[in-house]
């Protein structure tokens, strides 16, 4: 499994969910990408547009002044 | 020896770039101590934000073009023969013609395009304004419409991120003005949970879209069109059905990154503040090609490359950079056929858009027409 890194910390527009979904396009199943987010928002929005599509939500963690929130490629 | 600058991509960012560096780098050029050098696609340069206007026959065809030669400083060693690899390991890059052309500083600035052939049937059913062929199928097929369904779908990634809304709100008036508007209703659908990836420009949206009756799915990522049954279905599991169907594309950027291993998706690696290619300290990268996660947009384009015009002819000069992207980027926003508004933001700022107004309206229409100014670095 690959891990691709998308640092959208201080991204207003277009933002870590749209970084994201654009960079899910490019990876394979299975493969994982790991969002970095000054946005307290994507903790909420992140997981909740995975579950809808039927990606996976893997380890996210709070770190200093941001958020590590990964997800691996389902479908 | 001289310095020889290689420039490839002559749209908005390596044209202002380009020009940028002949009025910093003017006596440099004149002793041959630098040259400059660009590899463009083609002859003619295009005002992209005009083909928002060409679906509803609001400007004339010619008035998007100018020749690139006329728009570029005569210093500057224009060839229309594109890219075919960039290899920043060798320093060169190899062209269509078969030539090989060395360099000491790199700029790629190749921009972004749409991708309608990724989504199965978009390029059969969608109709879409993003190029010149697009945006011409799409003002006949305005003009053969008559009332029905209208979906404005948009997809990630894309440029311009508020020409979907502008659309929206032109295809409203426009059909309002035809007197359409009472047997048609339009639904905008949008990839994340509101209407545009800026908070405060989504919550605008929304009620300016309750006022006028504009429908809206958030969520919806297309996943396929069905020319035949004339519906599109979203990975998140909806279908709605259209009579006309208005989309936004995916977007890539240009083949000649991914043919040369530069960057998935043919977005480049940068570092956000420096807009070097990562790994590389002679190859910078402009434009919408970056993989910054910042809007792809002629002002970005445009602030960028004022700090990389700085930037490389200190490097050139003495051997220095001058300063760092702060992540500006700045919008208008059309809000109707009469009204617009602004906003902008950079890594630290959040946005914050002002009332829509006829004035700034005004200013926009006025900038269409500004903008081969400042393509040519005189604003
Ligand atoms: C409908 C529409 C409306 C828009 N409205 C706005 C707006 O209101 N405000 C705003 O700020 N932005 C707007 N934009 C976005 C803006 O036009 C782009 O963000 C901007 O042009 C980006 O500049 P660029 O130089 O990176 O890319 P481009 O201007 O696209 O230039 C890239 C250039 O690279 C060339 N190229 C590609 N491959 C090669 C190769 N292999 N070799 C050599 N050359 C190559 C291409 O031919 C092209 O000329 C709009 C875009 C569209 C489509």
């Amino acid at each position: 499994m690959s891990t691709t890194t998308i640092d959208a910390r201080g991204a207003y527009c277009p933002g870590p969910l749209l970084e994201l979904i654009a960079g899910l396009k490019l990876i394979e199943i299975g493969d994982e990408i790991e969002v970095l987010s000054s946005d307290q928002g994507s903790i909420k929005d992140i997981p909740e547009w995975v579950a809808k599509v039927g990606h996976e939500i893997g380890e996210s963690a709070e770190l200093d002044g941001y958020w590590s929130i990964r997800i691996i490629k389902a479908k | 020896m001289s310095k020889r600058i290689l420039i490839v991509g002559g749209g908005l960012a390596g044209t202002i770039t380009a020009n940028g560096l002949c009025r910093q780098l003017g006596s440099q050029l004149r002793t041959g101590e630098v040259s400059i050098t660009m590899l463009g696609a083609t002859d003619q340069h295009m005002y992209q934000p005009g083909l928002l206007y060409v679906p509803f026959g609001g400007i004339r065809e010619t008035e998007l073009f100018r020749d690139q030669k006329k728009v570029l400083d005569r210093r500057i060693n224009f060839f229309v023969d594109p890219a075919t690899k960039i290899d920043v390991e060798g320093n060169q890059v190899e062209t269509q013609s078969g030539k090989s052309f060395a360099y000491d500083y790199l700029v790629i600035a190749t921009g972004s395009r749409i991708v309608p052939d990724e989504i199965p049937g978009m390029a059969e059913g969608a109709h879409w304004f993003y190029d010149l062929d697009g945006a011409r199928k799409m003002r006949q097929a305005l003009e053969e419409f008559d009332g029905g369904k209208i979906v404005v779908n948009v997809n990630a990634p894309h440029k311009c991120p508020v020409a979907p809304l502008e659309i929206t709100f032109m295809l409203y008036d426009h059909l309002e003005k035809r007197g359409l508007m009472d047997k048609t209703e339009i639904t905008y659908t949008y990839p994340i949970g509101r209407l545009h990836a800026l908070e405060p420009v989504a919550h605008w949206a929304n009620a300016e879209f309750d006022k006028y009756g504009i429908k809206y799915e958030t969520f919806f990522n297309a996943k396929a069109v069905n020319p035949g049954a004339k519906t599109i279905e979203s990975e998140e599991g909806s279908t709605l059905p259209y009579d006309l169907l208005v989309t936004i594309p995916p977007h890539r950027g240009a083949e000649v990154i991914e043919a040369s291993e530069l960057g998935a998706g043919g977005w480049v690696p940068t570092d956000r503040q420096t807009l070097n290619h990562e790994g590389s300290t002679n190859v910078f990268v402009v434009g919408d090609t970056t993989n910054i996660p910042i809007s792809k947009a002629g002002s970005t384009a445009h602030f960028e490359a004022d700090t990389l015009i700085d930037n490389l002819a200190s490097l050139v000069l003495e051997g220095r950079t001058a300063r760092l992207y702060d992540g500006k980027v700045f919008c208008f926003v059309e809000t109707g056929m009469d009204t617009g508004t602004y906003v902008w933001f950079n890594y630290e700022t959040p946005p914050n858009p002002g009332p829509p107004s006829k004035m700034i309206h005004w200013f926009k229409l006025a900038y269409n027409r500004l903008y081969w100014l400042s393509a040519r670095g005189l604003l």
